[in-house]
């Protein structure tokens, strides 16, 4: 059981959170341009680091704030970002 | 040299000897320094296609490269259900021909994988979920793999335990009968293919890590391990929970994220439920072992993990729609827990491709539903790093279904219930 570090509640249950995936992922500026491949890249490949991994979290059975954490995916260390 | 066939008279003939005799079953070899092909992961699914390589290719030049020991991965940690009855076209036929061979494995490997056909019944709970069984009974038709709609009077009458209570939360509205689905010894499957292509010729190595894929201008030319570098033109990943981390040794970047999912042990009882149970509105599914154990997965954790350990609330969870379905349970103790890491892909079908990496293979991605697949992969994934060219069966499920928008979406898997 994770206890998330919310930046408005504090330290709250995993339970009321929701997992956003990796942060970082920016829809891409011109989609016009973009070929299949490129597409892919964004939409379905993940990093899916085997240890620090920035990503977003939902408290959406909180105060439904969606903020960044960076969490060790080996021990489940969590960092706040600032 | 083959293998010394396990029958009643070897065991007669060892008896007789005080069982000083048994010759172990495959051999702890040292790596050569080149193979003509080589195989990360010395699971289920690596061990069977190092198996069907030499049966069907008469490739046995090839290593089995294991970071642990044999089936300690996710072939260790499975439910050991074996079903097919998925949602689309190619799932179902790829799943109801690894169910096949299931059924007539012990004979193919001489080994006892201990394949027992129990039936599998799905608790149907909401309309739409019995719209889909509808429609999932007529796609199984088509390959003849039997799925029916049964009443809840008939569950009660198949399976005491259940409580179809008409009030309840979620009252039974129908189930459907799996008559094909069975259960059978994880580890027995991963000792049998290892023993029969041990047989044929193949090295398997254990506590051999690999560290790096070696490449010499977008192609293969082998991998550093733990026990030194081996030499292979053919390379072909067959990890689960780590297909991420080995991809990324060769450049590449997959459409797959990593997650816990959680199963659990009860303490052993009397028989008391002789098919496997599943009820996808409340996330949970069980069975019985021969030993007696009730065997209990759930839902799969939230987030990405390759901790190996899952939440206590979602196996909380679990239990809690355990007893409120079966209240009988009450009083049943837990033995054990554990959790796998599942690879899971955008759309929770497994990736058996060639990759833009001439001569690397991949073979993951396998979800919360790998064990059942077992033969039919590791005869599809032979086929293809023999030849170069994907098998029928496993041509759906390619690297390029996702920029050829040609997804191969599943529902049935424990890891996207509802």
């Amino acid at each position: 059981m994770l206890l998330i570090p919310c930046p408005f509640c504090g330290l709250r249950n995993e339970e009321e959170f929701t997992s956003g995936s990796e942060a970082d992922r920016h829809r891409p500026a011109d989609p016009i341009a973009l070929d299949d491949q490129a597409w892919v890249a964004h939409l379905f490949e993940r990093a899916n680091p085997k240890g620090a991994v920035r990503e977003w979290w939902w408290h959406g059975r909180g105060c439904r704030l969606w903020f960044v954490l960076e969490r060790d995916t080996v021990t489940n260390a969590i960092k706040v970002v600032p | 040299m083959a293998a010394r066939r396990y029958s009643i008279w070897s065991l007669i003939r060892n008896a007789l000897a005080y069982h000083e005799g048994w010759a172990r079953a495959w051999r702890a070899p040292e790596p050569k320094p080149a193979y003509d092909a080589i195989i990360i992961g010395g699971g289920g699914h690596g061990l069977a296609t190092a198996y069907y390589l030499a049966r069907d290719h008469g490739i046995a030049n090839v290593a089995v490269l294991e970071k642990g020991w044999l089936g300690g991965g996710n072939t260790g940690r499975n439910t050991v259900t074996i079903r097919s009855n998925y949602l689309r076209d190619p799932s179902i036929r790829f799943y109801e021909h690894a169910r096949r061979l299931y059924e007539e494995m012990s004979q193919e490997l001489n080994f006892n994988v201990m394949f027992s056909r129990r039936g599998q019944i799905d608790l149907i709970q909401t309309w739409a979920k019995l719209r889909d069984a509808r429609r999932r009974s007529l796609s199984m038709a088509l390959v003849d793999a039997e799925y029916e709609i049964i009443t809840p009077e008939e569950v009660k009458r198949r399976v005491p335990l259940v409580e179809i209570d008409p009030t309840a939360r979620l009252p039974i509205l129908a189930a459907t009968w799996h008559p094909g689905a069975g259960i059978a010894r994880h580890d027995a499957v991963a000792w049998g293919y290892a023993r029969q292509a041990d047989a044929a010729g193949v090295d398997i190595i254990q506590n051999c890590e690999v560290t790096g894929i070696r490449r010499d201008g977008g192609r293969v030319t082998g991998v550093e391990t733990t026990r030194g570098p081996i030499a292979a033109p053919r390379i072909g990943v067959a990890v689960a929970g780590h297909a991420g981390v080995v991809a990324a040794m060769a450049g590449l970047r997959l459409p797959i994220e990593t997650v816990p999912l959680q199963a659990f042990v009860s303490e052993p009882l009397k028989p008391v439920l002789d098919v496997i149970l599943n009820c996808p509105a409340l996330h949970v599914y069980l069975a019985q072992t021969d030993k007696g154990e009730l065997i209990i997965g759930g839902a799969a954790d939230g987030y990405t993990s390759y901790a190996q350990r899952g939440g206590l609330h979602v196996i909380e969870q679990s239990v809690a729609t355990l007893i409120e379905l079966m209240p009988r349970l009450k009083r049943v103790k837990m033995l054990r827990q554990w959790a796998g890491m599942i690879d899971l892909t955008y759309d929770t079908s497994p990736i058996i491709s060639a990759t833009p990496v001439d001569g690397l293979y991949l073979n993951v991605g396998w979800g919360s539903g790998g064990f059942k697949a077992i033969p039919a992969s590791g005869e599809g994934f032979a086929h293809l790093l023999a030849t170069g060219r994907p098998s029928p069966l496993i041509q759906p499920f390619g690297l390029d279904r996702f920029a050829q928008g040609r997804l191969v979406l599943e529902t049935a898997g424990a890891s996207n219930r509802e």
